[in-house]
C-alpha cells in the first residue's frame, strides 16, 4: 500500500503575543492517505485553521511552528525555505477558504486570478493557461466558463465564487487540497452542491481532502476518518462512524449530543456547558478537565494518547470502549 | 455617464461664478489699485485721468457688471501694470508651473510608493520606522524653509545643482518643456523636490496603511496559497488594490501642488504663474489676480472631472454600477 498523501507528527505552532504564548497548535499528529476525506471538527478557536495554515507554511509572525513534522508525500515540509514552500503550494497542496468573498482579488478579473496560479507553476502560454482555466470552471460547474473568465469576482454569487476557488485548487491537480470550512458562509442548497461536486471530483481525480468544519452533519456524509480537536490537541481520532457512533472521549461526546442510539446525521454541534479554554493559560493535566463530566484525580496529568484498533483518543476514562461491537 | 459629466460641469460653473464674485470684491476691498499707478509727483488731475480710463470712478455695482461683462467674453482686461492681456500673460506662464507640478508628483510616486510599500509590509523594521519618522518632518517642515535648506546645501554647499531658474526651453507639440534637456533638469529637480516633499509624505502614509490593511487580507493569503512569487502578490494584488486610493488623492492634490508653488517658485525664481502672481498681488494688479485665479479655478474642476473618470477606470465595481444605473 502506498504511504500517507500527509503525515503530520507532533506538530506545534505557537504565537508569541505581547501578553504571553498562544499555543494554537500542540502536538497535533494524524495522517491521510491518498484519495481519502479527513473531517476535521471542533469549536471555534480550537486551531483548526492554524493547523490547515501551518501545513501550507503560512503562518506569518507573531507565529511560528515551533516543532513537529509534516510531511507531503514523504517530503518533510517543516523547515523548508519561502521559496522551497512556494513550489509546493498550489500545485501538489492547495487551499480552499472560508469566506468566498474575501478570497478573490475584487480588482482582478477572474481569469488574471487562474491564469497566474498556472502560470506559477508551468511554463506554458498564456492561451494554453487560459484553456486549462476554463476547463477547470466547467469542471466545478460554471456555465460557459470561456465568457465568465472575463467576468470580476462581485459578478459572481457567494456559491459561485467559491466554485471559482475551488477550480483554482483543483488547476494543478493536488494530491491534497485542505478546505477550511468552505461551505459555512453559504446557504444550506449550495452548501450541499457544493459538497457533492467536491466529493465526485475527488473521487475521481483520487485527490486527498482535509475538510475542516463545525458541522458534524457534513462530516457524516462526507468524510472516511474524523479527528476532533480540543484547546490545540487531537482528542480523539478514527473511522467515522465508529468515531459518531461510539465517541470515546468525552468531548466528542459532548459535541454529538449522543442519546443512545440516536443517529448523529443531520446533529450539528451541541453546546456543551462552560466554554473553550484560554490557549494561554491551559491547565496543567486534561484541557477538557473543567467541563468533563467524568473527570477526576487521575486527569491531573496529561493524558497520553492511546490507540486501539484503528482508534486514537487522549482520556483516562473513556466514554466508549473501541472496538466493542454495538 | 453623460449625465454624470453634465452635472458635474454644472457644479463647475457654480464654483467659477463663486470665485468671480469673490475675486472681484476681495480685491475691490483690499485697495485703490490706482495709486500703484500712478508716479508718485502725479497730481490731482492727473490721478482723476487715469481713474476714469480704467472706469474706477463709477459705482462698483457698475464696476462689477463690467467686469462681468469681460469675464463672460472670457477676457480678464489688461494688466494694469504690464499694460498687456491679463489672461494672455498668465497663459504664458502656465506651462512653467505645471512643468514643476507635474515634475513634483512624478517624485512623489517615485519616491513615496516604494517607501511606503517598504514601511507597510515591513512595519517592524528599523528602516521602516526611519522611513515614517521622515514622513512627519515632511509633514510638519515648513515649505519655505526647507526650500531655504536644500538651496543651502546642494547649490551653496556642495554646488551640484543651481539655486534658482529655469533650464532651456524647448517646444514640442506646442508644449513648452524643460524637462528634455539635463540642464533642464538640473534646475527642475531642487524646486520639485521641494514643492513634492508634502506629497511625499502624503504618499508614504497612504501606501504604508493601504498596503497594511491589504496584506491582512483574504485575498493576499489565497494568493499566496496559489504558490504566487511574493513579487507578484505585491506588484498586482496589493497594488492594484492600494492605487485606487493613492490615484484619487493624488489627483484632487494636483491642484494643491499648483496652489502650492507659488511659494516655491518665489524661493527659487520660477518663472511660473505663481510668481506672477505675487507681483499682482503686490501692485493690485485685479485683472491679473483673477485671470491667476479663473485659471487655478478651472484646472481644479477640469483635474477633478479627470479623477472621477480614472477612479472609475481602476475600480471595476464603480465602473460597473455606472454603466447599469
Ligand atoms: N495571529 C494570531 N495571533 C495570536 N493568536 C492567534 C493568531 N491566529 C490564531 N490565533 C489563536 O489560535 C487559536 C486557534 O485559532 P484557529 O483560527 O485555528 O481556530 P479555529 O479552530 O479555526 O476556529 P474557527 O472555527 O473559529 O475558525 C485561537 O485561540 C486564536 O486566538
Ligand atoms: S482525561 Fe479525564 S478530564 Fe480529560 S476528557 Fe478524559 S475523563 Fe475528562
Ligand atoms: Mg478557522
Amino acid at each position: 500500500m502506498a504511504g500517507p498523501v500527509l503525515a503530520v507528527d507532533n506538530l506545534a505552532t505557537h504565537f508569541f503575543t505581547r501578553d504571553g504564548v498562544v499555543k494554537s497548535v500542540d502536538g497535533v499528529s494524524f495522517e491521510v492517505k491518498p484519495g481519502e476525506v479527513l473531517g476535521l471538527v471542533g469549536e471555534s478557536g480550537s486551531g483548526k485553521s492554524v493547523t490547515g495554515f501551518s501545513i501550507l507554511g503560512l503562518i506569518d509572525p507573531p507565529g511560528r511552528i515551533v516543532g513537529g513534522s509534516i510531511q507531503l508525500n514523504g517530503e518533510e515540509l517543516v523547515g523548508r525555505s519561502e521559496s522551497e514552500m512556494r513550489k509546493v503550494r498550489g500545485k501538489s497542496l492547495a487551499m480552499i477558504f472560508q469566506d468566498p468573498m474575501m478570497t478573490l482579488n475584487p480588482v482582478l478579473r477572474i481569469d488574471t486570478q487562474m491564469i497566474e496560479a498556472v502560470l506559477a507553476h508551468d511554463a506554458v502560454s498564456e492561451k494554453a493557461a487560459r484553456a486549462r482555466a476554463a476547463e477547470a470552471l466547467g469542471m466545478v460547474g460554471i456555465p460557459a466558463p470561456e465568457e465568465r473568465l472575463f467576468a470580476y469576482p462581485h459578478q459572481f454569487s457567494g456559491g459561485m465564487r467559491q466554485r471559482v476557488a475551488i477550480a483554482i485548487a483543483l488547476l494543478h491537480r493536488p494530491s491534497l487540497i485542505i478546505a477550511d470550512e468552505p461551505t459555512t458562509a453559504l446557504d444550506v442548497t449550495i452548501q450541499s452542491q457544493i459538497l457533492a461536486e467536491v466529493q465526485r471530483i475527488c473521487a475521481e481525480s483520487g485527490t486527498a481532502l482535509v475538510w475542516i468544519t463545525h458541522d458534524l452533519a457534513v462530516v457524516a456524509g462526507l468524510a472516511d476518518r474524523v479527528a476532533v480537536m480540543y484547546a490545540g490537541r487531537i482528542v480523539e481520532q478514527g473511522g467515522v462512524d465508529d468515531v459518531l457512533d461510539r465517541p470515546c472521549h468525552p468531548y466528542t461526546q459532548g459535541l454529538i449530543g449522543s442519546v443512545p442510539g440516536a443517529h448523529p446525521a443531520g446533529a450539528r454541534l451541541h453546546a456543551i456547558p462552560g466554554s473553550t479554554p484560554s490557549l494561554k493559560h491551559l491547565p496543567q493535566g486534561c484541557a477538557f478537565a473543567p467541563r468533563c463530566t467524568r473527570a477526576d484525580a487521575a486527569c491531573a496529568v496529561a493524558p497520553p494518547i492511546t490507540m486501539n484498533q484503528g482508534r486514537a483518543y487522549r482520556c483516562f476514562h473513556p466514554a466508549a470502549q473501541a472496538g466493542a461491537s454495538a | 455617464m453623460l449625465a454624470f459629466i453634465l452635472r458635474r460641469l454644472m457644479q463647475a460653473v457654480f464654483v467659477v461664478v463663486a470665485m468671480v464674485v469673490l475675486v472681484f470684491f476681495g480685491t475691490y476691498v483690499i485697495g485703490d489699485p490706482v495709486w500703484m499707478m500712478v508716479p508718485g509727483d502725479a497730481t490731482i488731475e492727473q490721478v482723476g485721468e487715469v481713474r476714469r480710463t480704467f472706469g474706477f470712478d463709477q459705482p462698483v455695482y457698475v464696476q462689477f457688471l463690467h467686469f462681468l461683462g469681460d469675464v463672460v467674453r472670457g477676457e480678464f482686461g489688461r494688466s494694469y501694470v504690464h499694460g498687456t492681456s491679463a489672461i494672455a500673460l498668465i497663459l504664458a506662464r502656465m506651462p512653467a508651473t505645471m512643468e514643476l507640478a507635474f515634475a513634483a508628483l512624478i517624485l512623489a510616486v517615485v519616491i513615496g510608493l516604494p517607501l511606503g510599500l517598504f514601511a507597510g509590509l515591513k512595519p517592524e523594521h528599523p528602516a521602516a520606522r526611519a522611513i515614517m519618522a521622515g514622513s512627519i518632518l515632511g509633514f510638519s517642515l515648513p515649505t519655505f524653509w526647507v526650500g531655504l535648506m536644500l538651496i543651502m546645501l546642494f547649490s551653496v554647499m556642495l554646488g551640484w545643482l543651481p539655486a534658482t531658474g529655469r533650464g532651456p526651453v524647448v517646444s514640442i507639440f506646442g508644449l513648452e518643456t524643460s524637462m528634455l534637456s539635463l540642464d533642464g533638469w538640473r534646475h527642475l529637480l531642487l524646486p520639485a523636490l521641494n514643492l513634492a516633499l508634502l506629497k511625499i509624505s502624503l504618499v508614504i502614509r497612504l501606501t504604508r496603511s493601504g498596503t497594511r490593511e491589504a496584506a491582512l487580507q483574504d485575498y493576499v493569503k489565497f494568493a499566496r496559497a496559489k504558490g504566487l512569487s511574493q513579487s507578484r502578490i505585491v506588484g498586482v494584488h496589493i497594488l492594484k488594490n492600494i492605487l485606487i486610493p493613492i490615484v484619487t488623492v493624488l489627483g484632487l492634490e494636483f491642484g494643491s501642488l499648483v496652489a502650492f508653488s507659488v511659494v516655491t517658485e518665489s524661493i527659487f525664481a520660477w518663472p511660473g504663474m505663481g510668481k506672477l502672481l505675487l507681483e499682482a498681488i503686490q501692485r493690485l494688479d485685479r485683472p491679473l489676480i483673477v485671470a491667476y485665479v479663473m485659471v487655478v479655478v478651472l484646472l481644479f474642476v477640469t483635474i477633478n472631472l479627470i479623477v472621477d473618470i480614472l477612479y472609475s477606470a481602476l475600480d471595476p465595481r464603480v465602473r460597473l454600477s455606472e454603466s447599469e444605473a
